[in-house]
């Protein structure tokens, strides 16, 4: 517990003095679905059954931008290979990492979508339930794109493959998600895809940081 | 427990060469004759589809190629945790022989559903159809594995870190599926007519189980000689293999 927090504290810190990094990706957040109203059309009634998907695959996309540098900075400065020598659990160092990079960029976009969905004129019944899918499918999104971050680490270009690894395996998550916002647009119980989302968000945290220590031990060897 | 020695002998790579050079004409035999069998009694023997009529004979190359597509990807991933796990650099080689294979079959499932979808379906592409969104995740995962690989310079690394991404697509594989057949679900299900309406005969299912047979065998047959390639491509500056080369003629 002392890692983890230890570990959570310093990136938070190291995340806070360059606070541009995790502010790019919600800015690249809201460019980017504000040009699908300017490519389809501002029409109402297409914004809001096409609002949710595009919220999603945004935030997904955005996401994605953010993660490229989760490890990179630590294994270009050495960081990584200390931690990696110290007697600390590697596991609970990645978890630690992973959960400091979801609070700066998972919580900021929860706040932020329902905002720019009421731009698209999703009911505000759905809002709720909107933030609710993206509370529950932050952590899972912030695992697979570590695990795909972890992989690419000792490449000099991981950008344009981290996308092509990760987003085949965030398909579950896009549709539980979208169907739970979609649904509590049309007024029907949600319950299904969020418990859905919930249990993929546990099975993605428990399963996932040994894959990503994995990688990342055969990153730095 | 003591592993026989049959066993170890899987982890060299002269002996696993000569194995697959070995067997290789012979599973390639089978499969000539079984899909040949099996494309004879699929397109002349089998009854035309009272609904579809000859269009369904597509199903001969169409199912096989999606089941072995999947078979594939399975094998990918077992080869690559007991290369991962065990440091077994044959069992790598194995992995990097099969991804090409698996995503030309995935390639073959999705070309011939789109092209049976015309005629029956109307349209080429269905996304509201789970299996075709499954098999096109599965060739996404196929091209990240192999785009994964060629961006490695150096092959142990590339052989590790590809192995971690096969063993997370794989664990990842049966989620997909049903969250894609779920997913359909809450769509309005098509009211299409589809081929388990009527109840398949034997002279149709025959032949299909036949060609499946015949694509296993053929897949096997192009993973015996991808592996050749692979060794060589791996082993080119040892002796043994030198010798061989010099030795057989051509």
């Amino acid at each position: 517990m002392h890692v983890f927090l230890t570990i959570t504290g310093r990136d938070l810190k190291l995340a806070f003095r360059r606070w541009s990094e995790f502010a790019n990706p919600l800015l690249f957040f809201v460019v980017v679905t504000s040009l699908f109203p300017l490519a389809l059309s501002p029409e109402q009634a297409l914004l809001q059954s096409v609002g949710a998907g595009v919220l999603w695959v945004a935030a997904l996309l955005s996401s994605l931008l953010a993660l490229e540098g989760l490890f990179r900075g630590d294994v270009e400065d050495g960081s990584m290979e200390q931690i990696l020598l110290s007697p600390a659990p590697f596991g609970i160092v990645v978890i630690a990492k992973i959960a400091a990079h979801w609070l700066v960029s998972g919580i900021p976009l929860i706040v932020l979508v329902p905002v720019v969905a009421m731009s698209f004129q999703l009911p505000t019944a759905a809002l709720a339930t909107l933030a609710a899918a993206l509370l529950l499918a932050m952590p899972t999104l912030s695992v697979l794109s570590a695990i795909g971050a972890a992989l690419t680490v000792s490449l000099r270009s991981g950008g344009s493959i981290i996308g092509l690894l990760v987003l085949p395996l965030c398909a579950p998550m896009l549709i539980f998600g979208t169907r739970a916002t979609d649904m509590a647009a049309n007024g029907e119980a949600v319950a299904a895809p969020l418990y859905l989302l919930a249990a993929l968000a546990v099975f993605a945290v428990s399963l996932g940081p040994l894959a990503v220590a994995a990688a990342l031990r055969v990153g730095l060897e | 427990m003591k592993l026989p020695r049959w066993f170890h002998r899987f982890g060299s790579a002269p002996y696993v060469y000569g194995l697959a050079g070995l067997l290789s004409p012979w599973v390639g035999g089978i499969a000539v004759l079984l899909i040949a069998a099996g494309t004879y009694g699929g397109l002349v023997l089998a009854p035309a589809d009272y609904l579809q009529g000859d269009s369904f004979r597509i199903i001969y190359i169409h199912v096989p190629s999606a089941y072995v597509s999947m078979m594939a990807y399975v094998i990918l991933a077992v080869a690559a945790a007991i290369g991962f796990i065990w440091r077994l650099k044959l069992a790598h080689a194995v992995a990097v022989s099969i991804a090409p294979i698996g995503a030309s079959f995935t390639f073959l499932a999705l070309a011939t559903g789109a092209i049976w979808g015309k005629p029956t379906w109307g349209t080429f592409w269905q996304w509201t159809d789970p299996r075709i969104m499954f098999e096109l995740l599965l060739l996404f995962l196929y091209l990240g594995y192999m785009a994964l690989r060629a961006a490695f310079e150096d092959r142990d690394k590339a052989d590790r870190v590809s192995a971690i991404l096969g063993v997370v697509g794989v664990v990842n594989v049966p989620i997909i599926h049903y969250s894609v057949i779920w997913w359909n679900s809450l769509h309005q299900g098509p009211t299409i007519a589809r081929l388990d309406g009527p109840t398949i005969t034997l002279d149709m299912l025959a032949p299909l189980l036949i060609m499946i047979a015949g694509f296993t065998f053929c897949f096997a047959w192009l993973l015996l000689s991808r592996l050749q390639g692979e060794i060589v491509r791996r082993e080119y500056a040892t002796r043994w293999l030198r010798e061989l080369l010099a030795g057989s003629p051509g």
